[in-house]
């Protein structure tokens, strides 16, 4: 677990030195700053639902971003090699690695704590509500990280890997506003496998422990499919 | 201290590495000698950890790589061709990753990194980002990262390559002073280079080894062949090769190319046993012929080189 933190820590650092982070929290930040000013004012509720009914399709967006280079960089660069030398386990690496752009999310999210600090003084915020969106945004986040993960262990072409998990996490974010192509008897299942309709309860503020098991459920399975593919390679 | 037996490496249907058997003392420096494409990093990358053979075993010390590969990776310090780190880091930041993964922390830590920035001199350049850094000077900082735990064993992967004469020197300086102390495999295709580090040489073709020896060994072995070459004047060639074939040890004479006039050379290929220039000398002593030039030339490591891995 040591060398996990430690390969956290390098990885995490590593984000901030080149540009790339900056631009996306900017990004990130204008567009879903944009969306959600736009009509709060014509909604005229004091509460942060439609900020956190955003997340699942702009993470998945923007968390295979953060992911793609995880791999795909190393093992295009070499250094992967180096790295598996190391005294270090595959579980170390996956984990570190997994924590460090969970962390960079977590990182995203922050100036956005500004929302509901301006929202309190012009009306009357649940912070419980808020506070539980903002645990829920980050399982949302370790879910698509691992699929992003997983994706970017797959090839040394970052670009692949970014597109491969934007496809996937996209995906889970629309496929139950989809349903009326599937038939009757698989849209439970579809609906079940749909990350908005598992964040949907959390923004409304209701923390189930069923939600909770689907977004670290999918985290986990994209994590072993990183150590299978670790494996296989 | 390395035990390797039948490592044999598929990728898909072709075989990189063919049953290949080694093994490597405590102390002893041995290169790895082969043409491109010869199974040379396959099989470094196997004894480092990073592939898994398809078959065959490796022990190190007394740790099986099935059994126990972190006890392994932990007592080799391994440099990868073209030393690829982290390149957006700082060469100081990247030492200090290396050694809190190694397990130093501290005093230790500060201590060891000063070591190998004077060992390694990179003294000047621990501020520098990797990326910025010429390719010699990110060999030494890969030097330094394989070195960080001060590991029993050392695996370099072609620690010279793409480097410019007065860096592979400075490398062979460092690679030697280390090799003292350490046990240190090293793979290249530069025979010179074999030849002025290692104390053992492994020649590998196609996935096998085809020679195993010092270079002693290596250059005496294989029927052990000298040439001597022979200049005279004040005879034909003919004449002379045909008169010099009588003398015993000699089992070929070919006439060379001669830029001087009136001057021939012979190239005569004897026995390794015994010398043959005295009875050489006598023979032209006998005659009135001119001797102006006789010397000998073992074979040298670049010639048994090419003969065991020339196609066919």
């Amino acid at each position: 677990m040591r060398q996990a933190l430690l390969i956290f820590n390098r990885e995490f650092k590593d984000y901030f030195i080149s540009p790339i982070a900056y631009i996306v929290i900017a990004v990130f930040l204008i567009v879903t700053g944009w969306l959600f000013f736009s009509t709060f004012f014509i909604f005229d509720q004091a509460d942060m639902r439609r900020f956190f009914n955003l997340l699942p399709f702009v993470f998945a967006l923007v968390v295979p971003i953060i992911t793609m280079r995880l791999f795909s960089e190393e093992i295009n660069v070499g250094s992967y090699e180096l790295l598996l030398t190391l005294p270090v386990t595959f579980r170390d690496i996956i984990i570190g690695k997994f924590l460090a752009a969970v962390a960079f999310a977590a990182a995203m999210l922050l100036p956005t704590l500004s929302y509901p600090i301006f929202i309190s003084t012009i009306g009357d915020l649940d912070w419980g509500t808020t506070l539980g969106g903002y645990i829920g945004a980050i399982l949302l986040a370790g879910a698509y990280a691992g699929i992003g993960l997983f994706a970017s262990s797959l090839t040394r072409n970052q670009i692949i890997a970014c597109i491969v998990a934007m496809v996937i996490c996209v995906t889970l974010a629309i496929v139950d506003q989809m349903l009326f192509f599937f038939p009757q008897s698989i849209v439970d299942v579809i609906t079940f496998i749909s990350s908005n309709a598992h964040f949907s309860n959390i923004a409304k503020g209701i923390l189930d422990s069923r939600d909770l098991l689907y977004f670290v459920s999918v985290a986990f399975l994209g994590l072993y499919a990183t150590h299978l593919s670790m494996e296989e390679k | 201290m390395i035990h390797v037996e039948g490592l044999t490496k598929y990728y898909d249907t072709f075989c990189a590495v063919d049953h290949i058997d080694l093994d490597v003392k405590g102390g002893e420096i041995v290169g790895l000698l082969g043409p491109n494409g010869a199974g040379k990093t396959t099989t470094l990358r196997m004894l480092t950890g990073y592939f898994q053979p398809t078959s065959g075993d490796i022990k190190v010390k007394t740790h099986s790589i099935y059994e126990n590969p972190l006890a392994i990776k932990q007592l080799i310090g391994y440099l990868p061709e073209s030393a690829p780190l982290y390149k957006s880091m700082i060469v100081y930041d990247y030492l200090d990753h290396i050694a809190r993964i190694r397990g130093l922390a501290g005093e230790d830590k500060q201590k060891r990194i000063a070591e190998l920035a004077d060992m390694c001199a990179m003294r000047g350049i621990m501020h520098k980002t990797i990326d910025t850094l010429s390719k010699g000077l990110k060999q030494r900082v890969g030097l330094a990262h394989a070195m960080m735990s001060d590991p029993e064993i050392l695996i370099l992967d072609e620690p010279t390559s793409g480097l410019d004469p007065n860096q592979i020197v400075e490398i062979r300086e460092i690679i030697r002073k280390i090799g003292r102390e350490k046990t240190v495999i090293l793979s290249t295709h530069i025979l010179s280079e074999a030849e002025a580090t290692c104390d053992r040489i492994v020649i590998i073709n196609k996935g096998r080894i085809i020679a195993d020896g010092s270079t002693q060994e290596l250059t005496a072995g294989k029927g052990g062949d000298r040439q001597i070459q022979i200049g005279l004047m004040g005879v034909t060639a003919d004449e002379a090769a045909a008169r010099l074939k009588e003398v015993p040890g000699i089992v070929e004479v070919v006439p060379m190319d001669c830029d001087e006039a009136d001057t021939i050379r012979l190239n005569m290929v004897c026995r390794s046993e015994g010398d043959v220039r005295p009875d050489l000398y006598a023979t032209v002593k006998a005659t009135d012929w001119v001797l102006v030039e006789l010397g000998r030339e073992a074979k040298n490591l670049e010639t048994i080189f090419r003969e065991l891995t020339r196609e066919n």
